[in-house]
C-alpha cells in the first residue's frame, strides 16, 4: 500500500507526525508531495492542499529536510513526487545528491513525458535512485515501452484518463492496461488515480503489486489528523500481503 | 546556425532550440500525438486548404486591408505608419484563423466537444463561433477575475451556445483558465479536442497555431511590397502568450532587415506579480506543456503576473518567441498600462479606429519610436478592436464621463 500526502500541509512540522502515522496504519510506500503553483494532473483536494503548504513556506529544499527528519526514525521508502518546474528550477544533480543524502528513494515528475527525461534521468540514476514513471490507458504500446525502458522500482499506473481525485467505482481502463504493462516489463506495478476506498483497494489485491491512495488521504488530514493511523488502516485491511518494493 | 534562424521550424519533438518541447502527464501524450499526425496529413490535403481558404475569405473576411495611418503619422511627424487590420476580422480580432483551422481538424479527428480556454474572452468568442458553425459543443474556461474584466464577452459566448465555466484556482486569470482546460482534457479525451488559443502548450500547438496565424504576415509583406515597393523597417506586435505576433512575424524572419518588436505587458511597475513582461523579468522554465520564459520565484513557482489587459497577463510566453528572443532576431520590449491606455486614446482620435487594450501595448511602441525614423516604414498589427475593453477604458479614462456629464 502506498500512500500520498501533500508535504507542508497544512505545515512543514506537520508532516514526518502524517507519516509515521500512515506507516503504523499500514502504509508500505510514501510518496512525498512537493507543492506546485499549477498542478495540471491533480484535481481540486491535491491543489488545496498544495496552495497552503506553499502558503507555509513549504519549497522543495524544506521537503527534502522532512524526509531527512522522517529517516532519523523510519526506514519507510520515500518517493519524491512532483512537477518538472521546481525540480528544473532546483537543478537536476544538484536534486539528486541532496535528495540521496536526505534518504529519499526516487522521484516521480508528473509533466516529464519518456521523450524530454534524458537529463533527469541520467542525473537520478547516477545518484542511485529510482525514476518512476506514469503509464496511463491511452499509451500507445510504444509508449509503455518506453515508459518501461526510463522506470526503475516500480512502474505507476494511472487507472483512468483524468486528474487525481476521490471516484465511486474503479475504471474499466485499469484491468487492461495492468495486462498491456506486463508485457513490457518485470517491475512490479502500483495503480492509483481515484482509489479511495476499502472496496477499491480489495478489488485491485493481487492483480497489482501495490495500490496508490492520494487525495483521500490528504482530505483526512484536512479533516481530521488525528483519526489518520486508524483511516490508514482501514484501508490497508483487504490487503493480505505486504507490498515489496524498492 | 543562421540556416535554421531563416525558416524557425521545431525539431520533430516539438523543440524551437531548447525552447517549446511536449512537457504533460502521460494520458496526453497520445491525444497529442494524433493531433500532431492530423494536423501533418492535413497539411499535405489540398481539400483542406481549399476549405480553410474559402471560410477565411467568405466567413472570417480575409485578406484584412493594410492600413497607411496617414493622420497618426503625420501627426507623429516621422515613420510611416502602416496598420494591419486583423480587428476588422470576423469576432473582432486575428483569433478567428486558428480557430477555423482547429476547427477543421476536429472534425477531421471526430471530435464533437471542444474546449477552449479565453483570457480576454476573444479567443473564447472565436471558440464560441467556430462551434456554432459547425455544430460542436463548446465549453470555455476563463479565469473569475477574466470574466468580471471582459462581461462582454461572457455574455457573446453564451449567445453563441457556449458554456463558460469560470475558473476561480489561483490568480483567476489566463493561466488559470489553460490549467483547467487541460484538466477537463484529461479527463476526456476521446470525445474532445482542445481549442488552445495561443502559440503555446506541449508540441503540436506552438507550431500549429502560429501556421494557422501566418497568413497575417504573408499577407502584410505582400500588401506592403505592393503599396511601397519594399520591406518595412519594423514590424510590431503584442505579446501574451504571442500567437498574433508569431503569426505576422513568421514570413519575415528571412528578411533580415526587417526588425522584429513584440510588445510585452509592462503593467503598473517593474516588481514580480506586477507586470507581465517575461523577457526582462523572467527565466526559461517548464509550464503547462512547454518550455519557455517564465515569471517564477526562486522555488519554481509560477508568480501572479498583472496587466490591464486580461489578453497579456500570462506568466509564460510562445517557445518560438523564446527562441527568436535567444538567436536576437526579435526584439521585446515592455508597454505599461497607462502608455497603452494613452495609445487607444491617440489612435482613436486620430484615425477613428478603438484599438483592443492587447493592440494598444504594440501601437504605443510604435508611437514611442515613430517621430526619431523620419524615413523608415513601420507595420502595426492590430490583432483586435476594443469594443470588449470599453468598460476598462472608462475606469481608466473617468474624465471623459465627467465631461460627458457637464455638457449634458
Amino acid at each position: 500500500m502506498i500512500a500520498y500526502l501533500t508535504a507542508g500541509d497544512p505545515t512543514p512540522d506537520a508532516t514526518p507526525g502524517f507519516v509515521a502515522a500512515l506507516e503504523r496504519g499500514g502504509a508500505d510506500l510514501i510518496e512525498l508531495g512537493v507543492p506546485f503553483s499549477d498542478p495540471i494532473a491533480d484535481g481540486p483536494v491535491i491543489q488545496q492542499a498544495g496552495d497552503r503548504a506553499i502558503r507555509a513556506g513549504t519549497n522543495l529544499a524544506r521537503v527534502l529536510a522532512i524526509a531527512a527528519e522522517i529517516r532519523k526514525t523510519s526506514e519507510v521508502p520515500l518517493l519524491l513526487f512532483t512537477y518538472l518546474n521546481p525540480a528544473l528550477r532546483y537543478g537536476f544533480e544538484r536534486l539528486a545528491r541532496d535528495a540521496k543524502a536526505s534518504g529519499i528513494d526516487g522521484c516521480l515528475l508528473t509533466d516529464v513525458s519518456v521523450e524530454e527525461a534524458g537529463d533527469y534521468v541520467k542525473a537520478i540514476r547516477d545518484a542511485g535512485l529510482d525514476t518512476v514513471f506514469l503509464a496511463a490507458p491511452t499509451s500507445t504500446e510504444e509508449r509503455l515501452k518506453l515508459v518501461a525502458k526510463y522506470s526503475s522500482g516500480f512502474i505507476y499506473l494511472v487507472s483512468r484518463t483524468g486528474i487525481t481525485g476521490e471516484q465511486q467505482t474503479i475504471a474499466d481502463s485499469a484491468m487492461p492496461l495492468v495486462q498491456r504493462m506486463r508485457a513490457h516489463t518485470n517491475l512490479p506495478l502500483a495503480m492509483g488515480f481515484g482509489i479511495s476506498t476499502p472496496q477499491h483497494v480489495a478489488s485491485l489485491a493481487g492483480k497489482v503489486e501495490a495500490v496508490v491512495v492520494g487525495s483521500a488521504i490528504v482530505r483526512q488530514i484536512e479533516a481530521d489528523s488525528t483519526k489518520l493511523e486508524d483511516f490508514m488502516r482501514g484501508l490497508c485491511t483487504p490487503i493480505l500481503k505486504k507490498a515489496a518494493i524498492f | 546556425m543562421p540556416s535554421q534562424i531563416m525558416t524557425s521550424q521545431p525539431d520533430a519533438g516539438g523543440h524551437f532550440g531548447t525552447y517549446g518541447g511536449r512537457y504533460v502527464p502521460e494520458v496526453l501524450m497520445s491525444p497529442l500525438e494524433e493531433l500532431e499526425h492530423t494536423y501533418a496529413e492535413a497539411k499535405q490535403d489540398p481539400s483542406f486548404h481549399a476549405e480553410l481558404d474559402y471560410l477565411l475569405k467568405n466567413y472570417a473576411g480575409r485578406p484584412t486591408p493594410l492600413y497607411y495611418a496617414k493622420h497618426l503619422s503625420d501627426h507623429l511627424g516621422g515613420a510611416k505608419l502602416y496598420i494591419k487590420r486583423e480587428d476588422l476580422l470576423h469576432t473582432g480580432a486575428h483569433k478567428i484563423n486558428n480557430c477555423l483551422g482547429q476547427a477543421l481538424l476536429a472534425r477531421r479527428m471526430g471530435k464533437k466537444r471542444i474546449i477552449a480556454e479565453t483570457g480576454a474572452g476573444q479567443h473564447g468568442v472565436a471558440t464560441a463561433t467556430v462551434c456554432a458553425l459547425f455544430g460542436m459543443d463548446c465549453t470555455v474556461y476563463m479565469g473569475e477575475e477574466d470574466m468580471r474584466r471582459q462581461r462582454l464577452n461572457v455574455f457573446r459566448m453564451r449567445l453563441l451556445g457556449a458554456k463558460v465555466v469560470p475558473v476561480t484556482n489561483g490568480s483567476r486569470t489566463l493561466k488559470d483558465a489553460i490549467s483547467e482546460a487541460m484538466r477537463d482534457w484529461v479527463t476526456n479525451v476521446s470525445d474532445t479536442h482542445y481549442l488552445l488559443g495561443s502559440a503555446l502548450g506541449a508540441h503540436p500547438y506552438p507550431a500549429m497555431v502560429r501556421d494557422f496565424h501566418r497568413v497575417i504576415g504573408l499577407e502584410a509583406r505582400e500588401q506592403i511590397l505592393q503599396i511601397e515597393g519594399r520591406l518595412p523597417d519594423a514590424v510590431f506586435a503584442c505579446v501574451g502568450g504571442g500567437s498574433n505576433a508569431i503569426g505576422i512575424f513568421h514570413p519575415f524572419i528571412a528578411d533580415s532587415t526587417v526588425k522584429l518588436i513584440g510588445i510585452e505587458a509592462g503593467g503598473r511597475g517593474t516588481q514580480l506579480g506586477e507586470h507581465a513582461a517575461r523577457f526582462s523579468g523572467g527565466s526559461p522554465g517548464v509550464l503547462q506543456g512547454t518550455r519557455s520564459y517564465l515569471l517564477q520565484d526562486d522555488d519554481g513557482q509560477i508568480a501572479l503576473t498583472h496587466s490591464v489587459s486580461a489578453g497579456l497577463d500570462y506568466a509564460s510566453v510562445g517557445p518560438e518567441h523564446a527562441w527568436l528572443h535567444e538567436r536576437g532576431r526579435a526584439e521585446y520590449v515592455s508597454c505599461s498600462d497607462a502608455n497603452a491606455v494613452a495609445a487607444a486614446v491617440t489612435l482613436s482620435r486620430t484615425e477613428g479606429i478603438i484599438p483592443a487594450l492587447e493592440s494598444s501595448h504594440a501601437v504605443a511602441e510604435a508611437i514611442r519610436l515613430a517621430p526619431d525614423r523620419p524615413n523608415e516604414i513601420f507595420i502595426v498589427n492590430l490583432s483586435g478592436r476594443g469594443d470588449k475593453d470599453i468598460d476598462i477604458y472608462r475606469e481608466n479614462l473617468q474624465e471623459l464621463d465627467h465631461e460627458a456629464g457637464e455638457t449634458a
